[in-house]
């Protein structure tokens, strides 16, 4: 499943990261998903949330540089090969990944994993059909 | 193309000339007679007034130099009684003594001309409002701007600089149409203006920014911004104020006013008078001005001036916008820097909608320079990847390179973390102890 992921430019100084977090918290927004990349002197911070949009705003009126990309959501069965199976579809088909991260699922038995690819339309086709492409909406977006 | 004179803005160059002659024989005569600083260099150089009988002569006159101002502080240079001087100007400066200036009814007669020749060539009309938000008071910015105005009968809001909620809350209110102001703080309208979302609730229409150098990126990024046309206007205050070069809708460079002012382009190291079109260092005459009048005064601004009759119909000639200023410019590891050049790169890198906002900051560390600049970081520079935001880094960090000759450290840094002065921008740091 496609989904949209917020990332915002976070510099490393004390704090920063704190306050991102806090002004999300304060709009009552539900964070699904968080990856932090970081240099030395700045990191990303991308998040899966309940609400994509208002994040942004939130972000963007305290001065935060943010973007909306879309990424792939994928379910796969939490046993062995179960990652495997995902990552050969994808760079069979010839696709990059750019980078992976765990999403927090209540499912049992599955895996809830966002992929950052080249071509999200692509991927997203070729793992629709399989198990792992069975996401269920309310899961990601915690609506 | 609307003129506030046309006759006087269509001169030919020979009743130019004829009229420049005319005006700098009085002025030669009657600054002999008056002020002594003049008659000193003039006797020094054993030149009598009666030597001068026209612009051919300019060249031989003694120049005049900033630092005239300070010698002769307070109104050591002033050609007529204190009771003629009308107003005064003075610099904000806190290094020296102070530079100060002062006008007959006749001089701000002649600089509110000046400066409304600029607003009409620009479109405006006694219909328009005009918020001016340079500084009143000392600072010739603010009533230079607020003179020009009202010649034109416009109405004028006089807003001068700061409290940038109120400058926004009566653009919109007001329906201001002309905005005045230094392109820095415009820069800075236009970013709060975006922000508040109030682009579309603004009627103005063109923009007469100056008083500090800016780039054409610049230019370009004000005008996006706030909706209008962004024009240029030189200006000194010991010539005049702003009001000295205007731009015109033809934006090929600055209309210096010649029936009062006579520019002269010289090399600034052999002090040589350079033919028309070189470029060097900018020298202006006045010829009209009754209360402080300079003659030859060494403005430090490199530029070139153009005397090809402007698409506009003015004859008169268009000075290029400086390419630095001698106090804006940085020498790091010997090399010449202008701040311009660092802008240019920015807007190279992250495309026309950026705003370039950097700090340059200027250290020596065992005898070697460091230059580390700050770049704010902006939606066209960040990648959701750090690998890509890298590249980013790498990029401007190599076409500094390239354009400045010159290794630099950037830094990413959060929006809005670099101070914006709500004047002149206060890009550099020079912790360098020389
Ligand atoms: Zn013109």
């Amino acid at each position: 499943m496609l989904v949209k992921q917020v990332s915002a430019f976070i510099e490393n100084k004390a704090g920063r990261l704190c306050e991102a977090a806090d002004k999300i918290a304060e709009k009552g927004i539900d964070i699904s998903a968080l990856s932090l990349a970081d240099s030395a002197e700045y990191g990303v911070l991308r998040m899966i949330v309940s609400d994509p949009e208002k994040t942004v705003k939130t972000l963007r009126e305290d001065g935060v540089i943010c973007k909306v990309t879309t990424v792939l959501a994928v379910a796969m069965d939490d046993t062995p090969g179960g990652f495997a199976g995902v990552l050969n579809t994808l760079t069979e088909a010839g696709i990059e990944i750019k980078y992976i991260y765990a999403c927090i699922s209540r499912i049992s038995g599955k895996a809830l994993m966002i992929f950052s690819v080249e071509n999200p339309e692509i991927a997203d086709e070729l793992i629709a059909n399989t198990a792992a492409g069975k996401v269920d909406p309310s899961e990601i977006y915690r609506i | 193309m609307a003129m506030l004179n046309p006759k006087e803005e269509t001169l030919s160059r020979e009743e130019l000339t004829a009229l420049q002659s005319e005006r700098l024989v009085r002025q030669v005569k009657r600054m002999y007679e008056k002020v002594e600083c003049f008659r000193n260099r003039m006797d020094e150089k054993g030149l009598k007034p009666e030597d001068i009988h026209g612009v051919e002569d300019l060249s031989k006159l003694p120049f005049s130099y900033k630092n005239d101002l300070r010698d002769y502080y307070p109104f050591g240079l002033f050609a007529v009684p204190m009771k003629d001087i009308k107003r005064i100007h003075a610099s904000s400066g806190t290094t020296g003594k102070r530079i100060v200036v002062g006008y007959t009814d006749e001089d701000l007669k002649i600089w509110a001309d000046c400066f409304a020749r600029m607003l009409v060539a620009v479109g405006a009309t006694d219909e328009d409002i005009v918020q001016v938000s340079y500084g009143y008071g000392l600072f010739t910015g603010g009533l230079g701007a607020h003179g020009g105005a009202e010649r034109i009968g416009a109405t004028v809001i006089p807003m001068s600089s700061g409290n940038t909620a109120l400058q926004i809350q009566n653009m919109v209110d007001f329906g201001a149409t002309i905005l005045c102001c230094t392109p820095s703080y415009a820069l800075y309208l236009g970013e709060e203006v975006e922000r508040m979302g109030l682009k579309d609730q603004l009627k103005l229409k063109a923009g007469i920014f100056g008083a500090e150098p800016w780039s054409e990126n610049m230019r370009l990024e004000i005008e996006k911004k706030l909706g209008i046309k962004a024009y240029d206007i030189y200006g000194l205050s010991e010539i005049l104020g702003p009001g000295v070069g205007c731009e015109c809708p033809a934006q090929k460079g600055m209309h210096i006013w010649e029936d009062h002012f006579i520019p002269e382009i010289i090399d600034p190291d052999t002090c040589e008078v350079l033919p028309a079109g070189e470029t060097g260092e900018l020298v202006l005459t006045t010829i009209t001005k009754e209360g402080f009048p300079l003659i030859r005064y060494r403005t430090r601004d490199i530029c070139r001036l153009e005397y090809e009759t402007c698409e506009c119909g003015r004859t008169h000639v268009r000075m290029r916008k400086p390419s630095g200023r001698s106090d804006d410019m940085l020498i790091i590891r010997g090399v010449n820097v202008f701040p311009s050049q660092i802008e240019e790169v920015l807007i190279e890198v992250g495309g026309e909608n950026i705003t370039p906002n950097y700090f340059i900051t200027i250290d020596r560390v065992n005898n070697v320079d460091t230059f580390d600049l700050d770049v704010e970081m902006s939606e066209q520079f960040f990648h959701d990847d750090v690998k890509s935001i890298a590249a980013v880094e790498k990029q401007i960090t190599e076409k500094l390179r390239s354009a400045l000759g010159l290794g630099v450290k950037v830094h990413l840094v959060n929006p809005k973390t670099i101070a914006r002065s709500e004047g002149k921008s206060k890009r550099v740091n020079d912790k360098r102890k020389i």
